[in-house]
């Protein structure tokens, strides 16, 4: 890379970037074209091997019934990683997400259960109001003592692992809180737990509508400051491929029907929970300022510092909604189960931190992206769904699990330092 | 330098600036002072105060007693926003660069675009984009983190970042310690044209050569207290040496308090 300081002899706006593909290869000069992200896009091919593979060892996963269970499945872990994305950006870490889920799970069951009546139309309200509250109020206090008190994170939420671990078993003195309200129970997918095929389409077609104006106004916007804008064949083409997906997942969902009907459940509520979150991380909330100063804190808190950014306040607020995101978890933990037992959530933590380094975030923070996190979330999902298609012991499965996150990990190692060279 | 000096206020003066850390004193009694469009350099060895001194200046230590003028009104500077508001720019000697953003996200950094609650990554883009062209330097693609930029490139963001928002006065750490010698020679380009655009600039460095390139005059410091400031023109490298190890003036110099004329 050579600088230089010669006056330039063209506007550099209006000169196309020079093409500095030089050991760049023909898949990363489509994606960087296309606008994808390389990386993603590697993970979206090694779910979907994963997935074929899987299909040809059990004839069972590939199925609408089977992925219809795996994307609820994947939705607890799937809604905290976005959480924990950011946790990692800002160069801390939350071990304690699993017993916060526990806990506060516990604590929205018992007071569904044994404090308020059954049945009222406000009965779930109340409780998902107390437990999101809950998750705020923990995830302060964990931000509050990382930030203001400068005790490590990694200590801070060890602790809360075992404590609130423990104050999950101490709110019934271990009693399971059972059976709970029939429309909380909606939040857990199940029976009552999914939107139907003509909500599914509308979401499906607003999330449509919603990729084609941003294409289009992005593309405008370009334009307007006079940087390079694909040929319009390809924006079509991009867009055809972004809508496409859309459209299948959509599809994939109104596959599975009740039983004994022909009737299609949609997207269950879990999942519309978990996409709702994933979509509104990286698009609205990607945007502001307060994204920007996480991901500049975990680059160089210095500089951070030096900039004027208030490094102690969004640390805590990273944590807050940490929280918030692990007491959602418990509700959909809680309603699945219709059940509060006080071992929901039990190692959840490392399933949201494998997640989100599979995904791509460096844990030396500064690098973290929310898609592939999610991605990840369905591709540990997947290996787990699988195994147990496959009768493999639970071990064995733990095993496996464990070989792949750190071949994951391993992987994306390769190929920074490829890509640096 | 130009003409009709001797009626002219020091865009900046640091009177009688005290600080300790503990027990130590990290500085006793030192006064500087910069004119605008020219660079006064700050030398001495490590822990001679040079750091602490600008700090100060930039807002992220307070001093313990000392007063900072800026145009001749005494101003107070509690952190560094006010100093920023001041105009007052600092380059650190590690750039304070976020190496996992791109150019125009550091530039900006703290002081973005929005459009609404929104980052206006475009504008603020195109506004980068602007700037380093004022530094006649070419950066080909923008939205790369700066980590996989040349030292002269982050260089010239660090400096992008200061001048965009009209920094009046520049303080430099250590800017070609990083730099091989062709980037160094960029560096002294980018310094002359600040200084022709009629910013002042205070120069910390180790490099007594690079200080003589560059600077108008030379502050000496050594443990805490200034030995004393002298017009590069009118001393040896060897005399101010002198002033830094043994602490001691040479025959010519200006002595502590800095005055307008010979």
């Amino acid at each position: 890379m050579s600088v230089e300081t010669t006056a330039p002899r063209q506007t550099p706006a209006e000169a196309p970037p020079p093409a500095r593909f030089g050991r760049v290869n023909v898949f990363q000069r489509f994606a960087a074209w296309a606008g994808f992200d390389t990386r993603l896009m590697g993970m979206v091919a090694a779910l979907a091997v994963i997935w074929v593979g899987f299909h040809l060892q059990t004839g069972l996963f590939l199925t609408p019934r089977n992925l219809w269970n795996l994307m609820v499945q994947s939705s607890v872990v799937g809604v905290m990683v976005g959480g924990m994305v950011l946790v990692i950006v800002a160069r801390q870490i939350d071990l304690s997400v699993g017993s916060v889920l526990g806990f506060v799970g516990m604590v929205m069951a018992f007071m569904q259960v044994q404090v308020f009546p059954l049945e009222v139309w406000w009965n779930p309200l109340a409780t998902i109001l107390i437990g999101l509250s809950l998750g705020a109020l923990i995830g302060a206090f964990h931000g509050y003592v990382v930030a203001y008190l400068e005790v490590p994170s990694f200590i801070v939420t060890l602790g809360s692992l075992l404590a609130f671990r423990g104050g999950a078993w101490l709110v019934t003195s271990g009693r399971t809180m059972a059976p709970l309200d029939t429309t909380y129970q909606i939040f857990g997918g199940g029976i009552n737990g999914s939107i139907g095929a003509t909500w599914s389409w509308v979401g499906g077609l607003a999330a449509i509508v919603i990729l084609v104006w941003y294409f289009v106004s992005s593309r405008a916007r370009r334009r307007k400051y006079g940087f390079t804008v694909r040929p319009l064949w390809g924006e079509f083409l991009v867009i055809a491929i972004n809508v496409g997906f859309v459209a299948g997942f959509v599809q994939l969902m109104n596959s599975y029907p009740f039983p004994g009907t022909t009737v299609p459940r949609g997207l269950p509520v879990p999942v519309l929970m978990m996409l709702g979150l994933g979509i509104l991380m990286s698009t609205v909330l990607r945007s502001t300022r307060f994204w920007r100063y996480v991901f500049a804190i975990g680059g160089n808190p210095e500089a951070a510092r030096f900039s004027g950014i208030p490094t102690r306040r969004i640390t805590l607020i990273v944590f807050v909604i940490m929280g918030v995101l692990a007491a959602i978890a418990g509700i959909i933990a809680t309603a699945r189960l219709n059940a509060g037992t006080n071992s929901a959530g039990e190692l959840a933590e490392l399933s949201v931190i494998a997640a989100a380094v599979i995904g791509g975030t460096s844990l030396s923070g500064g690098v973290g992206s929310i898609p592939g996190a999610m991605i990840g979330a369905v591709l540990m999902e997947s290996l787990r769904n699988g195994m147990v298609l496959m009768d493999l012991p639970s071990a064995l499965q733990n095993v496996v699990q464990g070989a792949v996150l750190v071949l994951a990990v391993w992987l994306d190692v390769v190929y920074q330092r490829y890509r640096r060279r | 330098m130009e003409g009709a000096r001797v009626e002219r206020q020091p865009l900046v003066e640091m009177r009688s600036v005290y600080k300790a850390f503990g027990g130590v004193h990290a500085l006793e009694d030192v006064t500087v002072d910069l004119y605008a469009g020219e660079v006064v350099g700050l030398v001495g060895h490590n822990g001679a105060g040079k750091s602490t001194l600008i700090k100060i200046l930039s807002g992220v230590y307070g001093a313990d007693s000392g007063r900072i003028f800026i145009d001749g009104q005494e101003v107070t500077i509690r952190n560094p926003r006010d100093a920023r508001g001041h105009g007052i720019e600092t380059i650190y000697q590690n750039l304070a660069l976020a190496d996992n953003l791109d150019a125009p996200a550091n530039i900006f950094l703290g002081r973005e675009i929005m459009r609404g609650i929104s980052l206006n990554e475009d504008a603020m883009e195109a506004e980068s984009r602007k700037v380093l062209n004022r530094l006649r330097i070419s950066v080909p693609s923008l939205r790369e983190s700066v980590l996989n930029l040349s030292g002269g490139q982050r260089q010239a963001v660090a400096i992008g970042r200061a001048i965009y928002f009209n920094a009046r006065i520049l303080i430099m750490d250590e800017p070609t310690a990083a730099l091989g010698p062709q980037e160094a020679r960029q560096v002294g380009e980018l310094i002359k044209q600040l200084k022709g655009q009629g910013l002042g600039i205070f120069l910390i460095s180790h490099d007594i050569h690079d200080v003589f390139d560059h600077a108008d005059r030379i502050s000496v410091l050594k443990t805490g207290r200034l030995v004393g400031t002298v017009r590069t023109a009118e001393v040896t490298k060897d005399d101010v040496l002198t002033m830094i190890i043994a602490g001691t003036l040479p025959g010519k110099t200006q002595g502590n308090a800095a005055v307008a004329g010979g």
